[in-house]
């Protein structure tokens, strides 16, 4: 990774990134600050919301549904978005979606372009592309600009600039200004208000994100909250607006759904500040508005992952960040770590499936300790942390993997796989631990202990194993078990007969974890 | 009715006396395990890692083993999470196995909720007067789904003052081999979570896992924190001990 796509310098596996990350105090403290207020905010709105866990189910049956049909739900919002007078454009790959861009700024002789957020522009690297031709291309969300002007990329979905404090910020904006400007938070806004107006005023075509698109009127809507999307959409005479191809949802009832899941899930808003549904360009009547839109839709991997059951799910990501504001390891090592333009849980699975090449991405799955909470928080229940295993798969089945891992498998398949060797791996390991142990303990950072000793101290392995003991615990056992044995009998019996005899709780292995009983194979918690 | 216990391949080597608690526990309430010398490991630590061939090795020893339980009980929330949440998987393209794994995942339970939900117990008859705090084990609580049933046991001992852990649902950085692979990121996160055990005063940490309390517990002693780790048997029989000599 070049320094321009992480906004870091150095470090080219996650595990380099992540130690560099973890040492910058700023941006561990900025970060964590950032993520505890969005996912406590998320949490009093989702209680406040009352049935939260079935509009999650809701939304994720909407998401499971229009992906199944995405070939039919994106003929027919083209055809709506085409009748409306929108120019609708498909692109496979990312060169594709930026030859698009370029020719219609070119067309229209363009030197200025406007940018509402969008997080497919920047798999594009779209801002780079405009540079290369001479066009002035300007980020409006007031989070994006920082992170433009700083030359980074995006660490959040939501939140582009989580990693810096106002500090940073002042720094910034001061030299764009060129005036010191306190690190004041409605001074630096109103910098940023006054620069960007002008912008709007000046810009030859403005480019939005699409969060969701309905099918039945090929509208696009699109939630944020500083306004600058709705002056993007309505100032500039050309609109040209970057859709991920799964942004679709099929009609505006499904959108009241979505619209409750995603700002909750996201910031904890009930709703954003500006929900703009736009549906074709300017009419005759309208007061505002751009006179030529476009719609480019972009697959760029996308379309590798319908079909297939271990990751079509990822399509049903509506990019609320919930998963990155709730995860430990994001919470500690940031955005930029994980190397791509998606970050957090979701970025380490996205990324790997959208590039379909697991051998490149191979460690970015491995910053994960598989906790799960990315899942319990996902507002369409993404089953995240089992993707993050069939990753790990996938690059084993494909012999990516580190020599000594796959010899360290070899050993735990032949010690595991029969009791005997288990045993004699005990004995073995009681006899080579003796030259290690100090008052019950290992602290030596030798072999893999190495990583974990340099945080913890180890036990050391008890003079008798549980199988070592068995046979003397059996005998105590026999005469401890005593009148109750009966009732207990009984008890496990009626809790069979409750539980009913073609007990079937396997096939829905995505439930959601996250109402007050998981509950995943299946028994009645009454 | 044969009740049978899946020691784990950790509490087997590292931490027997967690099983011997929860054996003595559950014969005090008429159930008697048996112990099937044939299982070894859920296969976790391969599956997290993406190697299926080994997993089912492994997890084979326990379909076998238990193949005649009845029940099956076990001192930990992730590899019976493990079994629940994955055994279909893992076994998705073998019908045979297929069946053998389902039958085992209706049959398997963690500790607490086989307590609470088979047997009705929530108030084993345990004396611990300290301060007491609790980690949920995350695959124990999100995988499967227990979270009421280790604090209604722990509601009911004598004496025990459970003050709430902040932000007592973050993972505490084990995850296997991730400890190891990333050890920067998993010692962060463990350092984290000391912070807030400590910031409780508690004396006494519990929770349903050994992979977590090793973790901490680890931690807690590189810091020369005297917080004691244990598993929610082992307070509830030291609890039990205590109230019979009392």
């Amino acid at each position: 990774m070049s320094t321009h796509d992480t906004g870091h310098s150095a470090g080219s596996t996650v595990k380099e990134r992540a130690k560099i990350a973890l040492n910058d105090e700023f941006l561990v403290n900025a970060v964590k600050y950032t993520t505890e207020k969005l996912r406590s905010g998320k949490h009093t709105a989702t209680a406040d919301h009352g049935e939260w866990e079935t509009w999650r189910e809701r939304g994720r049956q909407i998401r499971l549904h229009t992906i199944a049909h995405l070939d039919y739900y994106l003929t027919q919002f083209a055809r709506n978005a085409r009748a409306q007078g929108v120019h609708v454009h498909f692109a496979a790959t990312a060169q594709e979606a930026v030859d698009l861009t370029m020719a219609i700024a070119k067309h229209k002789q363009a030197k200025t372009v406007v940018k509402s957020k969008s997080m497919v522009s920047e798999e594009l690297h779209i801002n780079k592309a405009f540079e290369e031709l001479g066009i002035e291309s300007i980020e409006t969300d007031l989070g994006e600009y920082i992170i433009q002007l700083a030359d980074e990329t995006p660490s959040h979905i939501i939140i582009p600039a989580i990693h810096k404090n106002r500090y940073q910020i002042a720094d910034l904006l001061s030299k764009e200004a060129g005036e010191t400007l306190a690190p004041d938070t409605k001074i630096l806004a109103g910098f940023a208000r006054r620069k960007l107006r002008e912008k709007f005023l000046e810009a030859d075509i403005g480019m939005t994100g699409c969060n969701f698109a309905i099918a039945s009127t090929g509208s696009i809507v699109i939630f944020e909250n500083e306004g600058n999307a709705r002056m993007v959409s309505t100032v500039p005479k050309t609109q040209i607006t970057l859709m991920g191809m799964e942004r679709i949802i099929p009609t505006w009832d499904d959108l009241e759904v979505m619209s409750t899941l995603l700002p909750r899930s996201a910031t904890g808003q009930k709703l954003t500040v500006y929900m703009s549904g736009i549906t074709g360009p300017r009419r005759e009547a309208d007061g505002d508005g751009p006179e030529e839109m476009h719609v480019i839709i972009i697959d760029n991997g996308r379309s590798q992952q319908l079909g297939d059951p271990e990751f079509q799910e990822l399509l049903n990501c509506i990019r609320c960040g919930a998963c990155l504001n709730v995860c430990p390891v994001y919470r500690h090592i940031g955005g930029h770590s994980y190397g791509g333009t998606y970050s957090g849980p979701i970025g380490a699975v996205l990324t790997p499936a959208l590039k379909g090449n697991v051998a490149e991405w191979d460690d970015i799955a491995n910053a994960s300790s598989l906790c799960g909470a990315c899942w319990e928080a996902c507002p369409v229940k993404i089953p995240l942390h089992d993707m993050l295993i069939y990753l790990r798969r996938r690059k084993v089945e494909s012999g990516y993997t580190a020599a000594d891992e796959k010899l360290g498998m070899k050993g735990f398949r032949y010690v595991m796989s029969d009791h005997r060797k288990l045993k004699l791996a005990l004995r073995a390991g009681k006899l080579g631990q003796k030259f290690l142990v100090r008052d019950g303990f290992i602290k030596a950072r030798i072999g893999p202990l190495k990583g974990w000793n340099a945080y913890r101290q180890v036990p050391a392995l008890p003079s008798k194993s549980f199988r070592d003991s068995w046979k003397h615990l059996d005998q105590e056992l026999e005469q401890e078990v005593g009148a109750k044995q009966s009732e207990a009998e009984r008890k496990m019996r009626e809790y069979l007969e409750r539980r009913g005899p073609s007990h079937n709780g396997h096939s829905e292995s995505h439930t959601s974890p996250s109402g007050t009983h998981g509950n995943q194979g299946g028994q009645p918690h009454e | 009715m044969k009740v049978s216990l899946f020691i784990t391949c950790l509490s087997d080597a590292m931490f027997p006396r967690v099983g011997e608690a929860m054996a003595h526990l559950l014969a005090r309430h008429g159930v008697k395990l048996e112990f099937p010398q044939t299982q070894t490991c859920c296969g976790q630590p391969a599956f997290n890692s993406g190697y299926f061939d080994e997993a089912r090795a492994s997890a084979r020893t326990l379909l076998e083993a238990f193949a005649d339980s009845d029940f099956v009980i076990s001192p930990s929330g992730s590899c019976t999470g493990m079994i629940h949440h994955y055994y279909p998987k893992l076994f998705e393209h073998d019908p045979v196995l297929l069946a053998e794994a389902n039958r085992l995942v209706d049959k398997t339970f963690e500790f607490s909720q086989f307590l609470v939900q088979v047997l009705g117990v929530t108030d084993v008859g345990a004396v611990f007067p300290y301060k007491v705090t609790y980690h949920p084990s995350c695959h124990g609580s999100r995988l499967l789904g227990v979270k009421e049933e280790p604090l209604a046991l722990l509601s009911h001992v004598q004496g025990l003052e459970l003050v709430p852990l902040p932000f007592a649902e973050d993972c505490c950085g084990f995850g296997g081999t991730f400890a190891v692979k990333m050890c920067d990121i998993s010692g962060a996160m463990v350092t984290e979570k000391t912070d807030h055990i400590i910031e409780t005063e508690a004396e006494v940490l519990v929770s349903l896992d050994m992979g977590c309390l090793l973790n901490i517990s680890g931690n807690l002693r590189y810091r020369g924190n005297p917080v004691r780790a244990m598993h929610l048997a082992e307070l509830l029989y030291e609890g039990v001990k205590a109230n019979v000599h009392a």
